[in-house]
């Protein structure tokens, strides 16, 4: 599957909008091409949850998105706006309005500032009273449920993961974006804080009305924040819709793969399900055609031979597949009947 | 190591050299009194002056100036003495021997005091033995050679009568009196580097001792002192050899107070006293010709890592 | 209770315990008895060294009383270190030579480590070709052993404080350089730094606020033990006569004056090299101490 193709985008009314998404950077071993036209949308309001392995391009698209990594091509608007080839003063103006939540959350924060400074920095760069950032301070601290006033003292080394990652979500806040990317804010931590930190996420998208783009490699957590999904591998595209629809029937094999790779509690059945044959390929040199075909079990000569463009597989489902998976009622329909799967080709 | 990433050292090395060297000819090029009074002396009149300055291309510009010493020099001619009238490459080659006499006795003598102060501290790590072989160390670091060495010749020139004062016997008039002009000085200047060895050997060691093979040759029933020496030296060893090899080159430079002192015809001395008599060329010759050797012994070290480092060469194989 | 809470399998009894604030023990740092001992040395030396003018001792260039006068009590504040051949005050002549010792190392110690800080920091933070640069001349500074560095320098300056602070901060700039770009290269990537470019701040805020706090201390940690090293520096100087001139007294020069007397007066040079060798030392066990410290922090 190498998912180029924008069939899934929806117009003119999202926020943000990205269109054949290419980063490229040089090491000593080659170009690596960690996003290879990706697109998707962000329609306001609504939550956008990439998922994929480690490697397979969802940070990097979220870095290039604001920015932070340098675009090598395609086009980025915001708001309807191109700012892919903005400068960075033009940019600098912009970033209030986009913010992005990082995956570590103490190292997010810089070691030698209380939190009281640390939330106010996007008002300080912008030049607010001192008088308006304390009231910032307590609103954006209150609202992450930091209100105590022990906590604007304290350094971030003083506190737990959890709370880390709740000064860093009252600092983005403090500048009132309207989008939200939080590239795997909750993989740093412990299980049950995860869920505080996916709850407290929640409800201020609700209340203060953020568009978030949220990005992490587990499942359940994508699942349960999304209002749509998007499937990523080494720098493609494979899935894209609804988060019931595509967990609930797949499209695209690897979908299926990484649902069925989840160990289920319940062992009865062993504890996986037919696992990814192979190793991840280089992101240096990324297979021919569909990126995918060296480990999916429906490759074919024409998996190798042509790049699979996002096509409308069922209503608001998109794939990127020569071979998508049918939905699984018609195989119960059919009595159970094995779905005809192409010759494995040699390559 | 690449042959690119080896080539690429290389240049850079060159590209340092002459700027090194491009500083010390341009800075001494500004050094008050001209150069021609010194040669013409002080009855010289103006008029011969000028002429002189205008003859030996001291009113170009500087980058002329160095570019005439750069050509020279790649032809072994560093100029020639306004004092003495000698080549100063002949002045540097009378004289290098005795400075580097002098740099390896003091590794020799440091290695020999540091090395086992090194391990009897690692083996008793936080033990009184390693507290005070580390304060020892700690204290020797604190004595430069122009305090150690009047000292040192107190007690063991003048009082005990050990060695001499001052000067130096050749090679020529035999090992013993060589060695006995030569053991003090080296001593003076082995003081510093005695705790930069023993710092060095016994962190290494400390943390090779830590590792778990280690634990498994003791396991196995083999001796403490065993274990030190075939197993845990080796390893450690290394970063030891690199830093003898650095400091060999600092070296080249600290033998300056020491023979200075002690009256020795080494290159130390040839620089200071260069300077006090104004003797420019020779001042510019020396200096560039120390640095020069410092960084090719530093480029050389850089390279040899990668060749020396059995966990490098193991990648290498495979 | 929301739709995520089957994440949480204790029903909500672990967020409260979560929700406190760790707890992190008070570590009781064991005070050095050598690091103590070391400030009370360099506090005399620096209190004295500055209040001698008012101390009721002798000028360091009149005679105060015998020639080679042995150190002993009882004979006054003058005689207490003894004299020297032309029967000054010992005493008077070491801490005036503290004050150039102690003038110069601390002068060309501070500026080379602002000077060098900075410079470290925007060859770290820019890299390219004002790394490039800026490693190139402090590649070639490095190249010279220190004291042939301090020698070529005054050999054409006319030597006096100025000359000698300028040519000993110039020797010390480039370590400073190295270990403030070796910290900015490794605090440079870290999230928090691309935290702040997300939030609109500016190349020089970056550096300043948030590189330059985490890395200051570690290059900060340093400068006892580079002070250490320009003491050292400019009593060899001063040993083999280029540096301060006569009649100001300095350490080194002492120590070489005394020299030929060593036969029957030894005190002439034991004085000041103890002088020497506390005042270094002192700076050593401090500047070890501070490294410890701060080095650590900087690896979190």
């Amino acid at each position: 599957m190498a998912g180029s193709g924008a069939a899934h985008l929806r117009g003119d009314e999202a926020l943000l909008s990205v269109e054949d998404l290419v980063v490229e950077y040089r090491t000593s071993a080659g170009v690596v091409q960690a996003v290879s036209k990706v697109s998707f949308d962000v329609l306001p309001g609504e939550t956008l949850g990439i998922v994929g392995e480690s490697g397979c391009g969802k940070s990097t698209t979220g870095r290039a998105v604001l920015r932070l990594d340098t675009v090598t091509s395609g086009s980025i608007r915001f708001r309807g706006r191109a700012i892919e080839g903005l400068d960075e003063r033009e940019m600098r103006a912009l970033r209030r309005e986009m913010q992005m939540i990082f995956q570590d959350p103490v190292g997010s924060l810089n070691p030698r500032r209380p939190v009281r400074e640390l939330v106010v920095e996007g008002l300080d760069i912008a030049g607010a009273s001192r008088k308006d950032q304390e009231a910032a301070a307590g609103r954006v601290l209150e609202a992450v449920g930091l209100a105590d006033d022990r906590f604007r003292d304290l350094l971030p080394r003083r506190l737990s993961g959890g709370q880390a990652q709740r000064v860093a979500i009252a600092r983005a806040l403090a500048v009132e974006p309207q989008l939200l990317i939080c590239d795997e804010p909750v993989s740093a931590l412990d299980v049950s804080v995860q869920a505080q930190i996916l709850n407290l996420v929640e409800d201020l998208k609700r209340d203060l009305g953020l568009t978030v783009v949220f990005i992490a490699h587990d499942l359940s957590v994508v699942r349960t924040v999304s209002d749509r999904v998007l499937v990523m591998y080494l720098g493609k595209l494979c899935e894209f819709g609804e988060p019931e629809a595509v967990y609930a029937s797949p499209a695209h094999p690897y979908t299926r793969a990484l649902l069925d790779s989840v160990p289920q509690p319940d062992a009865v059945d062993g504890f996986t399900g037919p696992a990814l044959e192979g190793d991840l390929p280089s992101p240096l040199s990324p297979p021919t055609g569909c990126r995918f075909r060296t480990r999916c079990p429906r490759a074919d000569e024409q998996c190798a031979a042509e790049e699979p463009q996002v096509a409308e597989i069922r209503p608001g489902q998109f794939a990127a597949c020569h071979h998508p998976l049918p939905v699984p009622e018609v195989l119960a329909a059919a009595g159970g009947a094995a779905v005809p799967v192409p010759a494995r080709s040699s390559a | 190591m690449t042959l690119s990433g080896t080539l690429r050292k290389v240049a850079r090395s060159v590209l340092v050299v002459l700027l090194v060297t491009f500083m010390v000819v341009a800075l001494l090029s500004l050094a008050p009194g001209s150069v021609a009074t010194i040669i013409l002396g002080p009855a010289a009149t103006p008029e011969s002056v000028a002429a002189l300055n205008e003859e030996l291309g001291l009113n170009d510009p500087v980058f002329v100036q160095y570019w005439d010493w750069l050509v020279n020099a790649l032809h072994g001619d560093l100029g020639t003495s306004l004092l003495t009238d000698l080549p100063v490459t002949e002045m540097i080659a009378d004289r290098l021997p005795v400075t580097l006499e002098l740099a390896l006795l003091a590794q020799v003598i440091a290695l020999g005091i540091a090395v086992p102060l090194a391990v009897a501290a690692a083996a008793r790590p936080g033990s009184v033995v390693d507290r005070f072989t580390s304060a020892i160390a700690s204290a020797s670091l604190s004595i430069p050679a122009f305090v150690a060495a009047p000292i040192l010749v107190y007690f063991l020139a003048l009082q005990l009568d050990l060695f001499p004062v001052s000067g130096w016997n050749d090679l020529s008039e035999g090992l013993g009196p060589n060695l006995e002009s030569a053991l003090l000085p080296a001593f003076a200047i082995a003081l510093a580097e005695i705790a930069a060895f023993q710092r060095l050997l016994r962190t290494d060691l400390v943390s090779t001792l830590r590792e778990d093979y280690i634990a498994a040759a003791r396991a196995k029933g083999m001796s403490p002192s065993f274990v030190m020496m075939r197993h845990a030296f080796r390893p450690s060893s290394f970063s030891l050899i690199t830093l003898l090899a650095i400091s060999t080159g600092r070296l080249l430079g600290g033998t300056v107070i020491v023979e200075t002192l002690f009256s020795l015809p080494g290159l130390g001395s040839l620089v200071v006293n260069s300077i006090t008599a104004r003797d420019v060329v020779v001042v510019q010759g020396v200096v560039a010709f120390i640095a020069v050797v410092y960084v090719a012994l530093n480029t050389a070290v850089d390279l040899g890592y990668g060749l020396l480092d059995p966990r490098v060469r193991k990648e290498v194989k495979a | 209770m929301t739709q995520i809470d089957y994440l949480d399998q204790t029903g909500g009894a672990l967020s409260e315990v979560v929700q406190s604030e760790p707890v992190v023990p008070v570590v009781r740092r064991k005070r050095s008895v050598s690091v103590g001992l070391s400030w009370s040395w360099l506090v005399l030396v620096v209190v004295l060294a500055a209040l001698v003018p008012l101390l009721p001792v002798s000028d360091f260039d009149v005679a105060a009383g015998p020639p080679r006068t042995p150190p002993g009590f009882g004979n006054g504040l003058d005689l207490l270190l003894g004299t020297d051949n032309f029967g000054r005050s010992e005493l008077s002549r070491i801490l005036y030579g503290a004050r150039v010792s102690l003038v110069v190392g601390l002068v060309a110690g501070t500026v080379a480590f602002v000077i060098g800080t900075f410079l470290g920091l925007l060859a770290g933070y820019f890299g390219r070709w004002v790394d490039a640069v800026i490693t190139y001349v402090t590649d070639a500074l490095l190249a010279f052993p220190p004291l042939i560095l301090l020698l070529s320098i005054s050999a054409v300056t006319k030597p006096s404080l100025f000359t000698l602070t300028v040519g000993l901060t110039i020797l010390v700039i480039p370590s400073f350089v190295r270990l403030s770009r070796a910290n900015t290269i490794s605090w440079r990537s870290r999230e928090f730094v691309r935290a702040a470019r997300n939030m609109g701040a500016t190349s020089p805020r970056i550096i300043r606020r948030e590189i330059l706090p985490n890395v200051l201390p570690t290059v900060a940690s340093y400068l006892p033990l580079v002070i250490a090293s320009l003491i050292v520096a400019e009593g060899s100087l001063s040993f083999l006569g280029l540096g301060i001139p006569a009649p100001t007294p300095s350490w080194g020069g002492m120590i070489a004056a005394g020299k030929d007397s060593l036969d029957d007066a030894a005190y002439l040079v034991l004085v000041p090299s103890v002088v020497v060798f506390l005042t270094v030392f002192a700076l050593n066990q401090i500047g070890d101490s501070l490294r410890a410290r701060f080095d650590r922090t900087a690896s979190d």
